[in-house]
């Protein structure tokens, strides 16, 4: 919903508290002070923190901190892990959004509840699930030892963890937005001889892109950050199975403080540039419809 | 393109919403579906164009005769107009109306400059050349609908279908719209169809009016014919005011509060209990008895306030009846509230049974 409530507020006008509904200025301080201190406290000193406990051995430490074999390893998995995972799910959960808000079908609430399960079943425990399925003495492990192929404490078991920790984004997001626009457009579209494809790509897409580049921007965060699932299935072999995340932890365990928070810091880089791209496509988006608007308005007059 | 409905059939849940409803409309014919919420109305427009499927083995629908139940929606030439427009929100006035084009496969697109120009025309012809580059939510209630019907025109449908219209608009708005709407199918004259509640717009528009009620269709006819000729109970109410008397038919003559009336032509051959309608402009009233049989009534209230003068009454057997009579007649009356007046069916129409 974050999505959907990020444009109402762009266009509702500005509330400005007028005398006589506002509340005394005593009231109004005390709120407003609370909340900047909630949010300096708990957002902006974790971030601060970490980077000035990166920097603390000086600049050249804190990129000697990526460079070591191990560091390369896990930044390129963290990478690979998301590059599977988000495109997946993004499939994944515009088809499940679709099928939710325009088909009524038997199970429809089941379907609902399953696409919420990984919000609700603690990561560690998502893990151990694919522990019990494919490890060795698993249900399907000595099936999968026969065939030689491994994955539990390899990489695809860690594609499959971080693929269920953040398959509900996409739908979630999705659900709500295209339950409240209705299936109208799409029938207009067909009516006026457009295919099931033409109508998905040309009318669908473009109107829940918002909620999507949304549901993207948070499956990503996820993907890159996930520890709980990914350290049960991973295994921890420094150099092959340690995400980002993972290797932070060992090199905090390492008692190379400055070294894991250099690595935090990136993660918490990348959590920083997600932002910003979602607002510059927003504001490009937004930029691009008034051009449009007013391209066609001079196409008029000639 | 005509359109024929066969024998057709919806149910939803336990719900039927249409009951083996058959129709025939002729190529070039404007018209009305009229009836209340829940009639069914919608539904059979919404399975004409194929977007809502009939129960299964019910029947079938043929446009130009030729059976289209297993044609998709995008290949039945059917031109819709949804209720609330459902223009894309994403586009500009221009993108929408030139949508249907721009689909179109490959070897059938028309060129970038035909599109350009076929759009403005359409523009023109909806009166919103100068639009073209809003978008929807740029616009007025009137203008969006103007654009929907535009979009829907763009891909020459063989029929067009319109639902309630003008549902959604203001009533002076509307009141433009509808005759607006009227000369442009006499300027294309391509078959069409509208469903809508309000008993004015369908005798206004329409060259033929289907008023349906409870899945089924009551009457068919032009708008006098429906007016003046209701074939049932239903379609008197519906359309327009009217007094309801109870009776007994009797050798020809019909008997109800005190008075007893010559049989008017009516289709069904009725003994005994009956139900007798007067609309309230066929109610004329005097101030003396002149010898025609009449009810003794007494005046309750009088709204003066309109093109005709609404007198409210109650007769001696403690029924109340509505009369409108017009301006200059009640100049002429000095009636008032609590005069006692007499009262005469002009003309009645009598349907059998006690109870609707």
């Amino acid at each position: 919903m974050a999505g959907s409530i990020a444009l109402r507020t762009k266009r509702a006008s500005a509330y400005r508290p007028i005398a006589s509904t506002g509340e005394s200025l005593l009231t109004r301080t005390i709120l407003i002070t609370i909340a900047l201190a909630t949010l300096a406290l708990f957002l902006v000193l974790p971030l601060v923190l970490i980077f000035t406990e990166a920097l603390k051995q000086g600049l050249g430490a804190y990129f000697a901190a990526f460079t070591t074999p191990d560091a390369r390893s896990a930044i390129r998995l963290t990478l690979i892990t998301a590059l599977i995972a988000v495109p997946l799910n993004t499939v994944f959960g515009v088809a499940a959004a679709w099928a939710i808000a325009r088909f009524e079908f038997k199970g429809k609430s089941i379907l609902i509840t399953l696409i919420d399960l990984p919000f609700t079943v603690s990561p560690v425990i998502a893990g151990l699930l694919f522990v019990i399925l494919f490890g060795t003495r698993g249900w399907l492990g000595p099936w999968l030892q026969e065939h030689d192929i491994r994955i539990i404490f390899a990489v695809p078991g860690i594609i499959i963890a971080t693929l269920f920790v953040t398959f509900p984004f996409v739908a979630r997001e999705l659900i709500p937005l295209m339950q409240a626009q209705g299936s109208e457009e799409e029938l207009a579209a067909l009516t006026l001889g457009a295919s099931g494809f033409q109508t998905f790509w040309r009318v669908t897409l473009p109107n829940i892109k918002w909620g999507l580049i949304y549901g993207i921007i948070l499956t990503n965060a996820r993907a890159m950050g996930e520890f709980g699932a990914v350290s049960v299935v991973s295994g921890h072999i420094r150099g092959q199975t340690n995400t980002m995340p993972l290797h932070i932890e060992v090199l905090y365990n390492d008692y190379q403080t400055s070294a894991s928070f250099a690595v935090a810091s990136l993660l918490a880089f990348l959590a920083v540039l997600t932002l910003v791209v979602k607002s510059i496509v927003e504001w490009k988006n937004a930029r691009s419809h008034a051009q449009a608007a007013r391209e066609a308005e001079q196409g008029d007059h000639q | 393109m005509s359109i024929e409905v066969r024998n057709i059939s919806k149910t939803f849940g336990s719900f039927k919403a249409l009951d083996n409803v058959s129709l025939t409309v002729k190529a070039g014919e404007l018209v009305a579906l009229l009836g209340p919420s829940g009639s069914g109305k919608t539904t059979l427009l919404r399975i004409i164009a194929g977007l809502e499927q009939a129960d299964p083995g019910s029947g079938e629908i043929l446009l130009n005769d030729e059976d289209v139940a297993d044609r998709h929606v995008s290949a039945r030439g059917v031109g819709f107009v949804f209720q609330h427009y459902a223009l894309f929100r994403h586009m500009s006035v221009f993108e929408n109306v030139a949508f249907g084009l721009r689909v179109k496969r490959r070897r059938e697109r028309p060129s970038k400059a035909f599109i350009r120009q076929k759009v403005h025309d359409l523009l023109k012809l909806v009166q919103l050349d100068g639009l073209a580059g809003r978008y929807p939510h740029q616009l007025s209630g009137g203008q969006r609908q103007r654009v929907a019907l535009a979009r829907a025109l763009a891909v020459e449908p063989r029929v067009l279908l319109l639902d309630e219209p003008f549902g959604a608009l203001d009533a002076k708005v509307r009141k433009e719209l509808r005759s607006w709407l009227r000369r442009l199918h006499d300027e294309l004259h391509i078959t069409s169809v509208f469903v809508t509640h309000d008993q004015d717009e369908a005798l206004e528009v329409a060259d033929q009016v289907v008023v349906m009620n409870r899945g089924k269709i009551e009457q068919v006819g032009t708008p006098d014919e429906v007016f003046h000729q209701p074939a049932t109970e239903f379609v008197m109410h519906f359309l327009g005011d009217v007094n309801t008397f109870h009776g007994r038919v009797n050798q020809g003559m019909v008997q109800f509060s005190e008075l007893e009336l010559p049989f008017p032509e009516n289709r069904q051959q009725i003994v005994g209990d009956a139900r007798v309608f007067v609309r309230p402009y066929d109610v004329t009233i005097d101030t003396k008895t002149n010898g025609l049989p009449a009810l003794e009534a007494k005046v309750v209230r009088v709204h003066s306030a309109g093109p005709l003068v609404r007198v409210e009454l109650l007769t001696k057997a403690n029924q109340y009846l509505t009369s409108e009579i017009s301006q200059e007649r009640f100049a002429t009356m000095n009636i008032r509230p609590e005069s006692t007046v007499y009262v005469r069916p002009r003309h009645i129409r009598v349907f059998a049974g006690r109870e609707g």
